[in-house]
C-alpha cells in the first residue's frame, strides 16, 4: 500500500490538530502500519481512499478512529525500571516525611497509555502497606485516547502483556487470571483513575499533583507545543513536587520553570527564580551533616 | 560473558531463543530434553536455565526437581519458558525451585526483563 505525500500531510495534519502530537516525515513509513488494521475493519481498500472519506466528512467517527490507531501507545510495566527506583528511594521516602500531617499523596500520570504505569506506581504502594497504612493515595492517570483509557480501566491485560516488565511474583501477587487475560487485583486497583485528557489543555483536577510523570510523551511535540506542555505540567504540580521525563528527555532549554533535581537522577523541581533548588540543596547538606 | 542453557524439544522455539540471548551477549548451549540438559549441567553448569515444560524422555518439572535436589552450590537460575500458563503450573514451578516464568509467547524485551530480573542479564 503507498501513501501519497499529499494524504500522509493530511493525516499528519489530523493528529496534530487533535493531539498536538507531530508525525515528522521520520515517523511517517508507520501511517500504513498502523492504519491497515482500521482499513481492513471499515471495508477501506487504500489510504487515499480513506482520506477522501475523512476531508468529505462523510464519517464523523472515522477520522477519531484514525487518530487512535496513529498514536504510539507503546508502554510497558515499569518501563526503564530506574524511574521507579528513583521514585522508591528518594520521592516516596522524602514526601513520606513532608506529607506526614496529611497523608496524602497524588500522583498524574500524564499519557498513560493502557495503564500499565500507573498500574506499576499503585505496586509501589501495595508493596508497602505497613508504610503508607491510613494514606489516602490517588493515582491518576490520563492519555489523549479513548481506547486507551477504556483499557486502562479495565485493567485486564493479556498474557503477552501481563509479563512485559512483571516478574512473575508480582504477576501472581497483583493479577488474577480471567476470561479475557489477568485482571488487577481491587487491591491495585483502588487507588488508581483514569481519564481521557490532553497534555496541552489545562491540567486534570485536583492539581498540586506531588509527582507528575510524562514519560515518551513530549517527544512527540513541536518545540512550541511542547513549551506549552511544559507550563501545563508545571502548574499542576504541588510546589514541593516532582516531574518525571522519560529517558533520553529533559526540561533543560525546553523551559524556565523546572530544573533539574540534582539530589534524584531523572527528576525536575518548579524552580521560580532558581532560588529554591539551591536552597533545597543546601537544605538536604544541612540535614545529613548533623 | 554470562552463559544460558535453552532446554526445548523444539528446534524453532532453540533458534529464536538462541538469537535473542546471542543478542544479549550470552553464551548458549541447547538441550532437547530434561536428561541431555542434566547431563549438560554435570559437564558446566550455566548461569541459568531456559526451561521448556513439557518435552519427551524428562520434563522440564523433572529436570528441575533433580537438579535442586542436588544441591550444587552453583545452582544456575531457572526460567521456565512454556505453553503451560495458568496459575497452577507457575506456582508449581515456582515451589520447585523456579526463579521466574515466562509465558510462551514472548519477545526480545519480556526475555531481557525476565534475566535482568534474576540478575543474569
Amino acid at each position: 500500500m503507498q501513501i501519497s505525500d499529499s494524504s500522509s500531510r493530511i493525516l499528519a495534519g489530523l493528529l496534530e490538530a487533535r493531539t498536538g502530537q507531530q508525525l515528522t516525515m521520520s515517523r511517517r513509513w508507520r501511517i500504513e502500519t498502523a492504519l491497515s488494521s482500521l482499513l481492513r475493519e471499515r471495508g477501506i481498500a487504500t489510504l487515499d481512499e480513506l482520506i477522501t472519506i475523512l476531508v468529505m466528512g462523510k464519517e464523523p467517527g472515522l477520522s477519531q478512529q484514525v487518530v487512535e490507531a496513529l498514536l504510539n501507545n507503546e508502554t510497558y510495566f515499569f518501563r526503564d525500571r530506574a524511574p521507579f527506583d528513583v521514585l522508591s528511594r528518594h520521592a516516596l521516602p522524602e514526601l513520606a516525611q513532608r506529607r506526614q500531617k496529611t497523608k496524602r499523596l497524588r500522583i498524574w500520570s500524564a499519557g498513560c497509555s493502557t495503564g500499565q504505569e500507573v498500574y506499576s506506581l499503585a505496586m509501589l504502594f501495595a508493596e508497602a502497606p505497613e508504610q503508607w497504612h491510613g494514606w489516602t493515595i490517588d493515582i491518576l492517570g490520563t492519555d489523549v485516547s479513548t481506547h486507551c483509557i477504556d483499557r486502562a480501566r479495565a485493567g485486564i491485560y493479556s498474557q503477552f502483556e501481563v509479563q512485559r516488565g512483571l516478574g512473575i511474583n508480582q504477576t501472581i501477587r497483583w493479577f488474577e487470571e480471567c476470561a479475557d487475560g489477568w485482571r488487577g487485583v481491587e487491591d491495585l486497583r483502588r487507588p488508581v483513575r483514569f481519564q481521557i485528557h490532553n497534555l496541552l489543555e489545562p491540567p486534570p483536577h485536583p492539581g498540586g499533583f506531588d509527582i507528575v510523570l510524562c514519560r515518551n510523551v513530549l517527544l512527540y511535540l513541536s518545540p512550541d507545543k511542547k513549551t506549552l506542555a511544559f507550563e501545563r505540567l508545571a502548574s499542576a504540580m504541588a510546589e514541593d513536587g516532582w516531574l518525571m521525563l522519560g529517558a533520553g528527555e529533559t526540561v533543560i532549554g525546553q523551559t524556565s520553570k523546572l530544573g533539574t533535581d540534582i539530589n534524584a537522577r531523572g527528576l525536575y523541581r518548579l524552580v521560580g527564580d532558581g532560588s529554591r533548588i539551591e536552597k533545597r540543596v543546601g537544605d538536604r547538606r544541612s540535614t545529613s551533616g548533623a | 560473558m554470562k552463559s544460558c542453557l535453552i532446554v526445548d524439544d523444539s528446534k524453532v522455539i532453540r533458534k529464536v531463543a538462541r538469537h535473542i540471548l546471542e543478542t544479549l551477549e550470552f553464551e548458549v548451549e541447547e538441550a532437547g530434553d530434561g536428561q541431555e540438559a542434566l547431563s549438560r549441567c554435570e559437564a558446566k553448569m550455566p548461569d541459568v536455565v531456559l526451561l521448556d515444560w513439557n518435552m519427551p524422555v524428562m520434563s522440564g518439572m523433572e529436570f528441575l526437581k533433580l537438579l535442586r535436589q542436588r544441591g550444587h552450590s552453583d545452582q544456575p537460575k531457572v526460567v521456565f519458558c512454556t505453553t503451560e500458563n495458568d496459575m497452577a503450573h507457575i506456582r508449581a514451578a515456582l515451589e520447585a525451585g523456579a526463579d521466574e516464568y515466562v509465558m510462551k509467547p514472548f519477545d526480545r524485551e519480556t526475555l531481557h526483563i525476565k534475566l535482568q530480573l534474576v540478575g543474569v542479564a
